[in-house]
């Protein structure tokens, strides 16, 4: 029995005649979705698996799956003859381009059986002679397969061998993805072995010394492993003792290693390849001649050893010298070895003559973490989820390693600079990750995220894109934006389209045994991020529900400033442990930003129906004293001008006049996240009582939120919350949302997220949303046919992106991310849902 | 809403048989959108007053494509909460036209004589909306025989401070036809308002020309009154015009203001009225025309496209191979394409095109590797902390070899009579530069992606302000390499 190893991704290509039982061994070994048969894809072109004509439309549909498998690191199998070369430099060059290994098994069996089962096909095609020639082709191509590319060929002779084939699939040797850590990755030592020892140390390792007091192993006593980024070796004053350190721990298993661009060329000078003593290399091999042979052997095999990148904890974790792209992660070919080492370059060169790299990290739209040194930076920064970690120990920066996962940085100062840099070390780069493409947003988009995954279709993007880039504030500084908010189950009280019973009932039915009901302000929703000293987001923003500037320069400042302030009063910055912090309000009077809408829209239908109803009545009066039968007209008229007059007083509530900042007030109702953590996790009376010290160090600007907690089981309660609402909104005020009380991220009792508010309002402000009359009782019972299952769905699902949003802000992760999550609230938005819910 | 129709020819009664309604009877007439009735206030032989008024009901007022496209995106509860039940608007022409068919046609059984001759009369619409002003409704009716009175209504008695609303109390009196009085209201009231409640099929063409017969043709405003009853689809106001100019041999066509309607200010609330924007509009399309021609690209990025105007051009020209257009809002590619009739191009001509929605504050790589891009007044519609992402998207990332820029020069803004000093010249502008402002932001941005810069002007030169519009050609440096 043969055994045939195949790497776990690859592209296989089965090679024989035609008869000589390639489709039954590709059914015996693979997975019917792992095989791509030319006879398929020829029916699937032209509905006809002998149909020749179509063999380079078929070949090309095969290669373009093939290459779409390859791409999703899928193990993919061609069935199809493959005797000629042409079709095989197909194939290496789709393995090619997805950096996987091309693999060829032959399946040789005597002309005679293939002929014999030719034969027996009902839609034989071909005589004796093709398959003769056939078989000419296959004797040829034993020869040339290795040198066309395939890494790898099994050739299986007669039945007999092929019937006793197995398949054995073997990880890459960069697939190391069981070892799960806690690491500590340590960035280029370049021969500063006292740093190291020091970095070590700090770290918690324990060294083990030979006799000679050398280092030659240290081991963590909680198991961690060291992580080296390569680049041990060159410029520095000891690379043989970090060599010997570093083989020691690998060996021992205490420590895995990737190699840096210097261990390459240092192997290539070790193996007598003409390489040029520069860059460091010089003092490295003066340094070597002093060692012991057999340590300098053992060197060159331990760095031909090393494997270019290691994908690590389940692959979340990527490990390469100069990086990865995401494409490369976990495939292996000469230009994936060739980033690992070198990273990518532009061709371009900078002032001081060295190449110009390529910004991958700045691309990098990867899930897992990609570690790496090779750049050496002042202070590493996290771009899209990647980080550098060379600080430049021999340059006299810090040696540095990442404690995964604990993504904290430790780092031990340099003794000296050891070796003068090429350029200054510490150019600053700006954040790379401040800019966003195209790509991050637009399409139809599945998003996944902690709390649920969505799809937003294309036109929603497109529609959020325009808002987002004409409009909104920075998306750096765009962190959250409010979900949506449904209204109660509709009411069948009498009169009332929305009242608390329902709204009760709603929560009480999702189990929720506590609610908070917060008087609902009427003003204009209002997003404050402020910072305690203008730092990364310029001192904070102040935006509208859908991410505009709320009133521009500017009174945006001067309201931030006020907000500081009874931070600052208040003693929250500390007492929080923060520096930044994300409060949720209104902003009120409704006029002071919504003036203009007032004016333009609420007002002039006041003005309308204020001024032709008296008109209506007055022709009718004059009728009805001729005589004429106009009662029921006139009475209909009457109350139209009743009805007008209520929505009047409705809009009306809601001015004030306001002179910059006086005249206004803001109302916070929750503290959503600080500059590292979110408090959605806090219930509301937490929310509250921090409001509450806002407007108590700054009454005049803040206003408090009135609310009732209400134990839904408590019909004393219950009775007591319905009061306060009727009292709230007969006298003018919007009216209510109930939110369960364990705060905005609560969940059911089955663990599903909850409503994170239900909305009530009052009966008299419905009149400025449904229209004047809308409480006349023919409007009521159709209105009470509205349905509010897509503005319930869409409020859940904005809630939990928004939730995503909060988390991925606290945690700090790459603007795209956090953008694409901001976005996708905002492309929810243009979902169609009745304006008046 | 409510019409009123009064008449002092003795006997005033005889108003019941020309709108065939008895004047001592009320009716009530079915409506698509509610129901109409007529009744009399006032009866005797010297004066008799009919009244219209037209019960809207709001659950039978189908969400109007046309009104809900002119309210604002922010607005969209303007479908419901709406001026529609009190106000003069389309509503009412449908009514006057199924409620009194045969005045209108100027027909009448029993006064036919009466009903072709004209006769003193006062009508009164208490509340119209009348989009452009009271007076408009002065410039509209005066000319066909009218003495208007057009008294506008305040927004708010409780806020004096917000002024007049945009309805107007209107009362005409004059000595005219009762059939022609019937047909001016027809048409000119939905025309005031601005706003029709159903979709506009080209059969209105037939519609207002009928109504509009031995009138409308030699109103001074019938290019406004063609546009507005048309809810100013073009091509059907163009053909309307010449139709008219058939009746009448000589007219001027239709102007071409919308093409800026897409994303420009609604017309009755432009801050600007300045004849000359047009004008300018064409002089600096032809000078980035030049500039482009100039650079000698031939495949070209129009960023900010909007409907299309400069795509035109540059597709008439057979030195571009290949034409982008390429805006943030699919509304203005939709105008775009059908601009430039994309769907019924020869295939070739096709291919020459792409039309791409986009954002210039994002990176996009389809816009990589061009010989020429275009921001023709974009620049200035984006807030200026957002201007550092524009340079990077555009000069960083897509590389184009030529970036042509135009944008207003603030300093000439003090010529244009009409715009208050500080305002910009279109609400959606951010900021406009000072001839050094933009050459400091010029000089900048070519500095730090590796361009060289000109810096030229569109329109009249002024000696102390220079041109109206800024341009600059920004020309990449063949090579980043920098000297070591």
């Amino acid at each position: 029995m043969s055994i045939l190893d195949i790497p776990e991704l690859a592209l296989v290509a089965l090679v024989g005649v035609s008869g000589s039982g390639k489709s039954t061994f590709a059914a015996r070994h693979f997975a019917p979705s792992q095989v791509l048969a030319s006879d398929a894809f020829r029916a699937m072109v032209a509905d006809d698996e002998n149909d020749q004509s179509a063999s380079a439309d078929a070949f090309g549909a095969l290669h373009h799956v093939a290459g779409v498998r390859l791409r999703r690191g899928r193990l993919t199998v061609v069935d199809a003859t493959n005797l000629q070369p042409h079709a095989r430099a197909g194939l290496v060059r789709v393995a090619r381009d997805h950096d996987v290994l091309p693999v060829a098994i032959v399946l040789d069996v005597p002309e005679a059986l293939a002929w014999e089962r030719t034969l027996s096909r009902a839609d034989r095609t071909h005589g004796r002679q093709v398959l003769a020639r056939m078989q000419r082709d296959l004797r040829r191509s034993y020869g040339q397969l290795e040198r066309e590319g395939f890494r790898r060929v099994h050739v299986l002779r007669g039945v007999e061998e092929i019937d006793a084939a197995r398949i054995r699939l073997e990880k890459l040797f960069n697939d190391r993805r069981e070892l799960t850590g806690p690491f500590d990755i340590v960035g280029d030592v370049h021969g500063c072995r006292a740093e190291l020892e020091a970095l070590l140390t700090r770290l918690g390792f324990v060294l083990h010394r030979d006799d000679a007091g050398r280092p030659v192993d240290a081991l963590h006593p909680a198991g961690r492993t060291a992580v080296f980024v390569g680049d041990l070796v060159d410029r520095g004053p000891d690379s043989p003792g970090v060599l010997r350190l570093v083989m020691g721990m690998v060996a021992a298993g205490h420590a895995i290693c990737v190699p840096g661009n210097h261990e390459h060329k240092l192997l290539r000078k070790l193996r007598g390849q003409d390489v040029k003593l520069t860059h460091g290399l010089a003092e490295t091999m003066a340094q070597l001649d002093a060692e012991d042979p057999a340590f300098v052997a053992g060197a060159a095999t331990f760095i031909d050893g090393l494997v270019s990148h290691f994908v690590l904890d389940g692959g979340r974790l990527v490990v390469a010298h100069a990086g990865l792209k995401e494409a490369y992660h976990g495939r292996a070919s000469g230009r994936v070895r060739s980033f690992a080492l070198w990273g990518e370059t532009t061709g371009e060169t900078d002032e001081y003559g060295l190449p110009v790299r390529y910004p991958w990290a700045r691309d990098y739209r990867g899930a897992a973490m990609v570690v790496y040194g090779h750049t050496p930076t002042p202070t590493p920064e996290w771009v899209n989820n990647t980080i550098c970690v060379d600080t430049g120990c021999v340059f006299g920066g810090k040696l540095t390693a990442l404690r995964y996962p604990e993504r904290e940085l430790v780092a031990v100062d340099a003794q000296r600079e050891w070796y003068a840099p090429a350029r200054p070390l510490f150019d600053t780069p700006t954040r790379p990750d401040t800019v966003l493409d195209l790509a991050d947003v637009t399409g139809r988009r599945h998003l996944e995220h902690a709390y649920g995954t969505l799809t937003v279709p294309a036109e929603n993007a497109a529609a959020a894109l325009e808002v987002m880039s004409r409009f909104a504030v920075d998306p750096a500084r765009l962190v959250w934006l409010p979900p949506t908010m449904a209204p109660c189950s509709t009411s069948t009280v009498p009169g009332f389209l929305e009242h608390p019973t329902q709204a009760f009932d709603d929560y009480r039915s999702a189990g929720v045994q506590r609610v908070v009901c917060e008087e609902k302000h009427m003003g204009s929703r209002a997003v404050v991020l402020v910072e305690r000293e203008a730092g990364r987001f310029g001192g904070g923003v102040v935006h509208t529900r859908t991410g505009r500037p709320f009133f521009g320069p500017p009174l945006d400042g001067e309201l931030l400033d006020r907000v500081r302030a009874a931070v600052g009063a208040a003693g929250l910055w500390d007492e929080l442990g923060t520096d930044r912090l994300l409060l949720d309000c209104e902003l009120l009077p409704w006029s002071a930003k919504a003036g203009g809408l007032i004016r333009e829209q609420f007002a002039g239908v006041g003005a309308a129906g204020r001024a032709a109803l008296p008109a209506a009545l007055a022709a009718l009066d004059t009728a009805a004293a001729r005589g004429l039968p106009v009662a029921a007209l006139r009475d209909r008229m009457a109350a139209r001008r009743a009805e007008v007059d209520g929505y009047s007083a409705a809009y009306r509530a809601y001015v004030a006049p306001t002179d910059g900042l006086r005249g206004m007030t803001l109302a916070p109702f929750a503290v959503l996240a600080g500059a590292t953590v979110t408090f959605t996790d806090r219930d509301h009376g937490w929310h509250l009582a921090l409001a509450d010290r806002l407007c108590a160090a700054d009454p005049e600007f803040f206003t408090p939120t009135r609310r009732q907690v209400v134990e839904l089981d408590d019909e004393a309660a219950v009775a007591a919350a319905t009061g306060w609402w009727s009292t709230l909104t007969a006298a003018g005020g919007e009216g209510m949302v109930v939110k369960p009380y364990a705060g905005p991220a609560a969940r059911s009792a089955r663990g599903s997220l909850l409503q994170p508010g239900i909305k009530c309002r009052g009966r008299e402000y419905l009149r400025i949303i449904y229209g004047p009359g809308y409480t006349d009782p023919a409007q009521l019972t159709a209105l009470r046919r509205r349905s509010l299952g897509r503005k319930r769905g869409l409020a859940l699902r904005e809630h939990a992106l928004g939730l995503a949003a909060l988390d991925a802000y606290a945690a700090d992760a790459p603007l795209w991310r956090r953008h694409e999550l901001v976005f996708a609230i905002l492309a929810c938005e243009s979902e169609p849902v009745d304006p008046r819910l | 809403m409510l019409l009123t129709l009064t008449t002092t020819h003795e006997p005033a009664t005889d108003l019941g048989y020309l709108l065939v309604k008895h004047p001592d009877r009320v009716q009530e007439f079915d409506l698509p959108t509610g129901t109409a009735h007529v009744f009399y206030p006032e009866a005797t032989a010297q004066r008799c007053t009919a009244a219209l008024l037209v019960e809207v009901d709001p659950q039978r007022l189908g969400v109007g494509r046309r009104r809900a496209a002119s309210t604002p995106e922010s607005f969209t509860l303007g479908q419901y909460v709406n001026d529609r039940a009190y106000a003069a608007s389309s509503l009412l022409s449908s009514a006057l036209s199924t409620v009194f068919r045969s005045a209108l046609r100027g027909v009448s059984r029993d006064r036919p004589e009466l009903a072709g001759s004209a006769i003193p009369l006062s009508i009164r619409v208490p509340v119209l909306r009348c989009r452009g002003g009271a007076d408009l409704a002065v410039r509209l009716f005066t000319p066909l025989g009218w003495t208007v009175t057009a008294a506008p209504l305040p927004l708010d008695e409780q806020h004096p401070e917000w002024g007049d609303s945009r309805y107007v109390d209107l009362c005409l009196t004059g000595t005219v036809r009762l059939a022609d009085a019937l047909n001016h209201l027809y048409v000119l009231l939905p025309v005031l308002d601005d706003a029709k409640h159903y979709w506009v099929a080209p059969d209105e063409i037939d519609k207002l020309l009928r109504a509009g017969a031995g009138w409308l043709a030699d109103h001074p405003e019938r290019a406004l009154i063609t546009r507005r009853y048309l809810a100013h689809r073009r091509a059907l106001a163009g053909q309307a015009m010449a139709r008219l100019a058939e009746l009448r041999l000589a007219d001027v066509p239709v102007p071409d203001d919308s093409v800026d309607g897409v994303t420009g200010p609604a017309d009755g609330a432009t801050p600007v009225a300045d004849p000359r924007r047009a004008s300018l509009a064409v002089r600096r399309r032809e000078a980035v025309l030049a500039a482009l021609a100039a650079s000698g690209a031939t495949r070209v990025v129009d960023l900010g496209c909007g409907g299309g105007a400069l795509l035109t051009g540059l597709l008439a020209d057979r030195r571009y191979t290949e034409v982008v257009g390429v805006d943030v809002s699919t509304q203005a590619l939709t105008v775009a394409a059908r601009r430039l009739r994309l769907d019924r191009l020869p295939q070739r001509q096709q291919d020459r095109v792409r039309l791409w929605q986009s954002a210039l504050t994002y990176r996009d790589d389809r816009l990589r590797g061009y010989d020429a891009a275009v921001l023709m007044e974009v620049v200035e519609h984006l807030d200026p902390a957002r201007l550092p992402a524009l340079e990077d998207a555009v000069l960083g990332h897509a590389r184009p070899g030529t970036l042509v820029v135009t944008t207003p020069n603030a300093e000439y803004n003090v010529r244009y009579e009409g715009l208050p000093a500080g305002r910009f010249r279109h609400p959606d502008h951010r900021f406009e530069w000072t001839r050094a402002e933009f050459a400091a932001w010029v000089d900048r941005v070519a500095a730090d992606h590796g361009y060289t810069a000109t810096i030229s002007g569109v329109g009249d030169h002024d000696p102390e302000l220079g041109h109206p519009t800024q341009l600059a050609v920004l020309t990449a440096v063949a090579s980043r390499e920098t000297t070591r």
